[in-house]
């Protein structure tokens, strides 16, 4: 029997203990809607509970980042646009030390387990960052969508309306800089 | 935008995280109705309307103000003028009346808003969002409230009441999701309507409506794009359809007695990838003119979007009548209205109430297509055809010469914008020609599309920049379904018929499923059809390669 096993033996009642901490950092009246399973209907709700699953999966598994990112980026890509401080975004992720600790923390201790557990915990300090790492990406490509969207809505009408003018593709005005510069040095 | 919570202090044991960043939830020990002040967030609102909007609308209170500032800078006497307003307008609007009396709060409506879905904020219900005015209701116009106060739900108007209600009159899009789910037909978007009114009353309006009202009341559209500029920009198109087509279509402007005046939003003028719609419903003119269409475009009546749908019901009718007077004006027998989500609305949901009497001694009549003699019976009343409508009718008496495979490279699923899908229940029309023009096409999930379809989060009047996170929230149920459509299905493209949806839409894909780009109906109409005298075609409206059709080298 190792930590590992006993984590996946215990997958089940983790991921939901999992899911309900973080649901509870939802206002009251609403945690009962995040938790009714209708994919379509509670968006919130179904991409939390797939993420952290797919989450907690992947941890278990010693998956690569890609796989890690790829489970957190549907739950904090929506964090990220809530109502949430930084901190309180990405905080879920050191929930699961939480859970795991109210569920199996006698069991670890008397199994022998600590070892393994301070790894395991480390685990979940690289997932935290990783974490912080999405939440950065997601808030940078709201600003980089604002900012586009600027660009967008008038960059097409001043170059339609004929008021500036792009370069066409193709030319290059290189071969005159050099003999511009072969000029000034020649002089 | 997140914010550092005030508290804020380093956990010292390991299951500090969790309280100490916030993590729990405060204990409530109060309803919602006691609740703290309202706090307002930047990325959660618009930009306040600058003055010289409303001073060319002759609306009241024009000033330069924020609502991130805490004085909002009212009228002294801003609650009379509130309280005045809404006696007036529950006199006026029996819906109102209605609507502030029958609720009986059985949370039907609670979990059907988008943006509720996307937040989880309770004052995003629309049963709470309309409690926000109907407490107010109660305590100052009904016998109960003013005796029993809070016991009957109701509550004094407040400074800090007041912000809270505009914060989150402007967290409704008036899609009328919710309204399909009341059983008693309560219309949320009615009440927004009403509470915007009254909140316009003391100058509390935003920008991104304001602005877009004042242009299209000076020069006809929302861009404030001038006569001559208008037809630049078509003329634009004419060369640019010329490169890709070879054919050079010929739009005409402002001509009297012509027998049709086509209107559409400018947006499908100046703004990406509206313009390739636009250029689709050139090219279907042009085709059609030989079969008999005899149709002008209007400089004037340069917008068939009506922001004063966001503002109130006289600005709505004035923004209308542009389009009814240049019908009248130019001698035209019916209108065909172009891609829009909320004109279709105002159309079809007030023109009874509105500027009928406008047609009164001009030439309209009830639309017939000179192409198919298909009367639109629908349209009898209004004399306004929905261009899918037409465009159907034209396919299914195979009026186009179509070549579905020209799209062979989309995948596409519809997104029923919310106006034409509930306030007009056009569902059949736009899924008839995409299926005709396209060999891929796939729905939505049911609970997401036809009368239940979500919002893209920006309708009317929010789809400004500044509210990213808003959008972004309320747009999140209809981005989760067309992820669903793309990983299911491999969708690649979504069609709409509405210009705000075109310009939302985008920015949402990009943020949710960047694989999903945006067209309108007529883009993908012209791509698919075989014009006269076209030259061999290898690259689409966009400028795209189209499949097994590139030059070969």
């Amino acid at each position: 029997m190792s930590l590992k096993n006993l984590l996946t033996d215990n997958k089940s009642s983790i991921v939901k203990a999992w899911c309900d901490l973080t649901l509870k950092s939802y206002p009251e009246e609403s945690q009962g809607f995040f938790k009714k399973k209708d994919q379509f209907g509670n968006p919130v709700g179904h991409s939390l509970c797939e993420g952290i699953e797919s989450t907690y999966d992947a941890l278990l598994e010693d998956a690569d980042t890609d796989v890690l990112s790829k489970a957190l980026d549907g739950i904090i890509r929506i964090r990220a646009i809530q109502e949430f401080s930084p901190s309180q975004a990405i905080s879920f992720l050191f929930g699961l030390k939480q859970v795991i600790r109210d569920g199996l923390g006698s069991k670890i201790n008397k199994d022998g387990f600590s070892e393994e557990w301070a790894v395991f915990e480390t685990k979940i300090d690289g997932l935290a960052l990783l974490g912080f790492d999405i939440y950065s990406k997601c808030r940078q490509q709201i600003y980089d969508i604002r900012v586009e969207s600027v660009k967008r809505r008038t960059s097409r009408l001043l170059t339609k309306a004929g008021l500036v003018y792009e370069i066409p593709e193709g030319q290059s005005d290189q071969s005159d800089l050099q003999e511009n510069i072969a000029n000034i040095n020649n002089s | 935008m997140p914010r550092i919570p005030k508290d804020w202090k380093l956990p010292q044991e390991p299951g500090d995280f969790l309280s100490d960043v916030g993590h729990t939830p405060e204990p409530r020990v109060t309803g919602w109705m006691n609740t703290p002040p309202v706090e307002i967030k930047r990325g959660m609102h618009c930009y306040a309307a600058k003055p010289d909007r409303l001073k060319k609308m002759g609306m009241p209170n024009p000033r330069e103000w924020s609502a991130m500032d805490d004085d909002w800078k009212l009228p002294e006497n801003w609650k009379e003028t509130f309280l005045d307003g809404m006696k007036d307008r529950l006199g006026r609007f029996r819906t109102f009346q209605l609507f502030m009396d029958i609720c009986v709060r059985c949370g039907a409506c609670a979990d059907k808003c988008h943006f509720y879905i996307g937040s989880g904020d309770p004052k995003n219900m629309p049963v709470l969002r309309a409690e926000l005015l109907r407490s107010i209701y109660r305590q100052h116009f009904t016998t109960a409230g003013k005796i029993l106060g809070p016991v009957a739900g109701a509550r004094e108007l407040t400074y800090e009441r007041l912000k809270e209600l505009w914060y989150y009159l402007y967290q409704c899009s008036e899609c009328r999701r919710c309204s399909v789910f009341c059983p008693y037909g309560i219309d949320m978007a009615e009440i927004t309507i009403m509470g915007r009114e009254l909140t316009n009353l003391l100058g509390l309006n935003i920008d991104w409506i304001a602005a877009p009202v004042a242009f299209c009341y000076q020069t006809g559209n929302h861009m404030g794009i001038q006569p001559h500029a208008f037809v630049e920009m078509l003329e634009f198109f004419v060369d640019e359809i010329e490169e890709v087509t070879g054919v050079r279509v010929q739009p005409d402007f402002n001509r009297k007695g012509a027998e049709v005046l086509f209107v559409t939003p400018s947006g499908d003028v100046f703004g990406d990838p509206g313009t390739y719609t636009c250029m689709g419903y050139m090219i279907l003119f042009h085709e059609l003119k030989k079969l008999g269409l005899d149709i002008t475009w209007s400089t004037y009546a340069s917008e068939g979007g009506n922001f004063g749908l966001f503002t109130s019901n006289e600005v709505m009718k004035r923004l209308n009548s542009k389009m009814y007077a240049e019908a009248k004006r130019l001698g035209v027998k019916w209108i065909l209205g172009g891609e829009c989500g909320h004109m279709w609305r105002v159309v079809n949901q007030y023109m009874g109430t509105m500027n009928l009497e406008l047609a009164e001694g001009s030439k309209m009549e009830e639309p017939v297509s000179p192409i198919t003699g298909t009367k639109f019976e629908n349209a009898k009343s209004t004399k306004m055809v929905h261009i899918t409508e037409f465009t159907a009718d034209l396919i299914r008496n195979n009026k186009l010469k179509l070549d579905p495979s020209r799209n062979d490279h989309l995948t596409v699923t519809f997104h029923d914008s919310c106006n034409p899908a509930r306030g007009m229940g056009l569902f059949e029309e736009p899924r008839y020609v995409i299926k005709n023009v396209c060999n891929n096409f796939y729905e939505m999930p049911e609970n997401t599309i036809r009368e239940q379809t979500f919002c893209c989060g920006g309708g009317s009047g929010l789809n400004a920049g500044e509210d990213m996170e808003l959008r972004m929230r309320g747009g999140l149920p209809r981005a989760n379904a067309v992820k669903y459509a793309h990983e299911q299905h491999g969708v690649n493209m979504m069609a709409c018929i509405c210009a705000i949806d075109r310009a939302v839409l985008p920015d949402l894909m990009t943020y949710y499923v960047p694989e999903v780009d945006i067209t309108g109906i007529h883009e993908l109409v012209t791509n698919a059809m075989v014009l006269d005298g076209e030259k061999k075609k290898t690259v689409n409206l966009r400028g795209e390669p189209l499949p097994g059709k590139e030059d070969k080298k």
